[in-house]
């Protein structure tokens, strides 16, 4: 019903958290209020199409989910609860129509609060991805259940365990505390990675029904990065992530073939890269690391930016690269930068090194993870070795979860394999 | 009304395996694939299609005692043929689910033949429980 009418879209999205806040401040009950702005929204995506845009969509917003509160309030189911709820924590002004034209300015504070609350390290990701989509994103949760393939009644009960989980533990409608606020802050970053790469990577099935989960992903990172602005050490790795996905989202175009089979790195046309998108990425990662200690996100973008910079695939700077990934596997180590890593090293010194680098992986978590097998196959391929590069070419593709991944490491196999 | 086909693999159905293909057969059997996908998703009858890990990947799981779960690996009898995919597809009656299926079951394989697969159509319990 709203998917032909993105200008909606657009206007509730950045809402959605503002309302929230407004609602959650004022009730005390941020799940609830949650629940009544998600209705609110509902409300909106059917009218305003139709009937147009109201002239005060947020005071629209707040009034619609503030009668949606007080019915939930009067119901019969909740009522002692609700009602010792409302009577504890609402002045008795608060039951008169609220004052929809005054400017909150707690507006940018408040999406900020919501999307450390949606993204709270008690949560699975799983369950903070859809809270963060539905409560700071303002998607519906059919649009979320559609974007994961699950029904959206399980949706709607995955994010209602998370709000469950958020009030059980007892974290406060608060900035965290200055101490735990880089942590919580990881955690953030973490969520909006996880949501651009499930829409960039496309893991699941056929990809049919897939909102633009990459698109949404840029803009969180984007509000977030704005609403850091001014806080101390917190806006360079909300930069980093923000310049990373710009910097690789640019190469969407490029980075599928007919039937969404994936076309590799040295093989996309570059004529299709996004430039706009690497001029602001590569702007965005030059200030950030110009403003001092340089994080994880900010070296992954170092990295695409390298990648993005090359205008063919023989230019790619690799001993750049290689040193970047020595950078970050001291900074976060972790078996897929060793791999990458590994990967770098074998297009500055020769497959020999790359794959005596992969050797160790092999006993590590890695171990039967279809990435491994996947990269030592071109290596192998790269060193003239095609009997086991074929071999690991199968291997990969019978371990990969993505079918259009399977698509392309089979046919990479029978294509070695005819050339035997 | 709810149909599922399921497509099956194993020793028995006597086609080569895809190591055996050419680049050409693969990508032809891939296009197909997508083909029917797009078609079902085009006349509306589309509900659902998921292709199945490898079942080498396969675990059987049992509850042991107190509930706590026993995992044993494959392989199952090696005579047996495996699950590698479903659709669930909502369409006019069997006559059309088993259309359906037989064009599947013809996918190209090896130099672009018809694999002529297996196809199981199972109805899916999803009728209201009594006529209006």
């Amino acid at each position: 019903m709203n998917a032909s009418h993105p200008h909606v879209d657009d206007l509730l999205r950045p809402l959605t958290p503002q309302v929230v806040g407004v609602l959650t401040r004022r009730f005390g009950d941020f799940g609830a209020a949650e629940d009544a702005v998600q209705e609110a929204l509902l409300d909106a995506l059917a009218q305003w199409p139709a009937e147009g845009v109201p002239d005060n969509p947020k005071g629209w917003l707040i009034q619609v989910a503030y009668r949606r509160m007080i019915e939930q309030v009067r119901g019969e189911q909740a009522r002692r609860r609700r009602e010792e709820l409302v009577a504890a924590r609402s002045p008795a002004d608060h039951w008169t129509s609220p004052a929809v034209d005054r400017v909150h300015e707690a507006d940018g504070d408040d999406t900020l609060v919501m999307l450390f609350l949606s993204c709270h390290p008690a949560l699975t990701p799983a369950s903070a991805i859809a809270l963060t989509l539905r409560a700071v994103g303002g998607l519906t949760t059919a649009e979320i259940g559609k974007a994961f393939m699950v029904p959206e009644a399980t949706m709607a009960q995955r994010i209602s365990r998370a709000k469950q989980r958020i009030r059980a533990s007892g974290v406060p409608f608060r900035m965290p505390e200055p101490e735990e606020r880089s942590a919580r802050l990881a955690s953030v970053l973490h969520v909006l990675y996880l949501i651009f790469n499930e829409g960039y990577a496309a893991s699941g099935g056929l990809g049919l029904h897939r909102v633009e989960l990459s698109r949404e992903a840029i803009r969180l990172a984007r509000t977030l990065h704005r609403l850091l602005r001014g806080f101390p050490h917190g806006d360079g790795e909300a930069a980093g992530l923000l310049a990373l996905m710009l910097l690789t989202d640019a190469r969407r175009p490029a980075r599928t073939g007919p039937g969404g089979v994936p076309v590799p790195l040295a093989e996309q046309d570059r004529g299709l890269w996004d430039r706009e998108a690497i001029a602001e990425g590569t702007a965005l990662l030059t200030a950030a690391l110009r403003r001092g200690a340089a994080g994880p996100y900010q070296i992954q973008a170092a990295i695409a930016a390298v990648h993005d910079e090359a205008a063919t695939a023989e230019e790619t700077d690799w001993p750049q690269i290689l040193a970047l990934y020595g950078l970050l596997e001291r900074m976060s180590p972790n078996p897929m930068v060793s791999l990458n890593r590994a990967v770098a090293a074998a297009m500055v010194h020769g497959p020999a090194t790359g794959l005596a680098l992969l050797e160790p992986l092999a006993d590590g978590p890695l171990a039967g993870h279809h990435r491994l097998h996947a990269a030592r196959a071109h290596l192998l391929e790269m060193a003239g070795d095609l009997t086991a590069a074929v071999a690991d070419y199968r291997a990969a593709a019978g371990l990969t979860a993505s079918i259009p991944e399977r698509d392309h490491l089979t046919m990479r196999a029978a294509r070695l394999a005819a050339s035997l | 009304m709810k149909y599922m086909l399921l497509m099956q693999f194993g020793p028995q159905s006597g086609i080569a395996p895809m190591d055996a293909w050419s680049p050409e057969d693969i990508k032809a059997h891939i296009e197909f694939m997508h083909d029917v996908n797009r078609g079902l998703v085009e006349a509306g009858e589309f509900v659902d299609a998921q292709g199945l890990a490898m079942p080498d990947q396969a675990r059987i799981v049992r509850a042991g005692e107190g509930g706590v779960p026993v995992v044993t690996d494959g392989p199952f009898p090696e005579t047996k043929e495996f699950l590698v995919g479903y659709w669930i597809v909502d369409c006019e009656g069997p006559e059309r689910a088993y259309a359906l299926a037989a064009h599947i079951s013809a996918a190209p394989g090896l130099n672009g033949e018809p694999l002529n697969m297996p196809i199981e159509v199972r109805q899916v319990m999803a009728a209201p429980a009594q006529e209006l």
